[in-house]
């Protein structure tokens, strides 16, 4: 498989603190990768960095093999991002949203034949003429799938797409999120949830400190212990490092 | 240019079904006139008088209203991380700050509308010069805006914005608030658009100065 992500010696900072680290990493067409870490890790700015919505201080991304700085509208059309956050117009409906988002993404033929067909793949179909206030949280969830899925990108971006979301809705999320979209949709997530990513995942990281600390293919792995314990290990190794240098 | 509208078509049918930032802004712009119209009852009668009082009433009403409104424009963006969300699209940014130039103007368009026949009755006034006085409110107000989109988008992440936006605004404002006003006095008190040819460049000035420089420099104040 080819690499559709490609960072290169990626570092940020803000002000004289440093997000990222010269970070490289590939990631490849289709993979299904979950990145992990303790707050303040780095993992959102990474995701901003690809996605264009931040510009980094040192370093490239490569999308397709087009650079992030250089082209950002381009490779924005290729991104579907879903994070906590809904990025909804709680006054509009669930179709009033999407068509909106249609057009932001250029989509101006077929708009409400693709809205209604994505509408019916995350259970909306009925309820498209609803205002999103009116919507549950898990709804909300399935309505910013679709919306991130409209314009079919190549990658599709989360950042803890879980929160807020109660066992039930985050089953009905993940099915949801498994079953719509093209199979090839590289699709990069990160979350604190240890047991969802394993089962859906192919690959996993940990970033801690703005580097990425641990990086192996699923099939590496041993088991959702082993992967906890290198997890704990790698973060309260620092937590630790960081109470001696304090001290 | 198409995108722009969008976000102004969307904007405008989120107000309309909520009319939050609609009502305020009239409720906010109608006290003002009635305020002013019984503090300066007495004056009512002394036509020179007026006509140096009344215009500067008319724009502080329009003023204030348009910044409370303006101080829910991105407000509401920031709300489900919307501003975001717009942000990921495939957009230029400037059609963003266009956008929303567009709808924050309309609403100031309609609260004026509805301001001034209030205005007339309150203060007795007879308009005979309806397309003089409408090009000065449609050039005042839209240099206004201008300005404001850019500085709401700015204060709409601080933690002080309701503090923050006319700190910022007022003071930049200025320029066009003072020809505005001095063009409106003009024309209440039957002068022809020729009376007010210099206020009225100086207004085409500073919008298109404020317009271009608003769509340069919005990416950077949308920027995390």
């Amino acid at each position: 498989m080819d690499s559709i992500i490609s960072v290169r010696s990626l570092s940020k900072s803000f002000g004289r603190r440093n997000a990222l680290n010269n970070i490289d990493l590939e990631i490849k067409k289709g993979e299904i990768v979950a990145i992990f870490g303790p707050n303040g890790a780095g993992k959102t700015t990474l995701l901003k960095i690809m996605s264009t919505i931040i510009n980094p201080s040192k370093g490239t991304v490569l999308v397709n093999g087009i650079a992030a700085k250089e082209h950002p509208e381009k490779i924005r059309g290729m991104i579907g991002a879903i994070s906590h956050e809904t990025y909804l117009y709680d006054e509009l409906t669930a179709r009033e949203n999407l068509v909106f988002f249609a057009r932001m993404y250029g989509i101006e033929n077929d708009i409400d034949k693709r809205v209604d067909s994505i509408l019916k793949s995350v259970n909306l179909l009925k309820r498209a003429d609803e205002r999103a206030i009116s919507f549950s949280r898990g709804m909300k969830q399935r309505l910013s799938i679709a919306r991130a899925l409209l314009h079919q990108p190549e990658i599709l971006l989360m950042d803890e797409p879980y929160t807020g979301l109660d066992q039930h809705a985050a089953a009905n999320f993940e099915r949801v999120l498994m079953s719509t979209g093209d199979s090839d949709v590289t699709r990069i997530m990160i979350t604190h949830n240890i047991e969802r990513a394993f089962e859906i995942c192919d690959r996993m990281l940990i970033m801690d400190r703005g580097e990425i600390r641990f990086d192996k293919l699923k099939t590496e792995i041993e088991s959702v212990e082993h992967f906890r314990e290198q997890y704990l290990s790698i973060v309260e190794k620092d937590t630790d490092a960081e109470g001696i240098s304090n001290f | 240019m198409k995108k722009s509208l969008y976000i102004a078509a969307k904007d405008l049918k989120s107000e309309f079904r909520t009319k939050q930032m609609l009502n305020s802004m009239l409720i906010f712009s109608l006290i003002v006139i009635v305020i002013f119209s019984i503090s300066f009852g007495d004056l009512l009668g002394q036509p020179d008088m007026m006509a140096k009082l009344a215009p500067g009433v008319l724009w502080v009403a329009f003023t204030f209203a348009g910044t409370l409104g303006l101080s829910r424009s991105f407000a509401g963006e920031m709300e489900n991380g919307c501003l975001e969300g717009l942000k990921l699209s495939p957009i230029d940014r400037s059609s963003i700050y266009i956008g929303k130039t567009i709808s924050n103007a309309v609403l100031m368009f309609i609260v004026e509308l509805l301001t001034i026949p209030i205005f007339i009755v309150l203060f007795n006034y007879n308009i005979s010069n309806i397309p003089g006085i409408a090009l000065v409110i449609f050039l005042g107000t839209f240099g206004f805006v201008s300005v404001g989109t850019l500085l709401s988008a700015l204060s709409a992440s601080t933690r002080a914005r309701e503090i923050m936006l006319p700190v910022l605004l007022l003071p930049l404002i200025i320029p066009v608030i003072i020809p505005a006003v001095m063009a409106t006095g003009t024309i209440l008190t039957d002068g022809g658009i020729g009376s007010i040819s210099s206020e009225i460049r100086l207004l085409i000035v500073y919008d298109l100065i404020f317009f271009v420089v608003g769509q340069l420099v919005f990416e950077y104040t949308v920027m995390d």
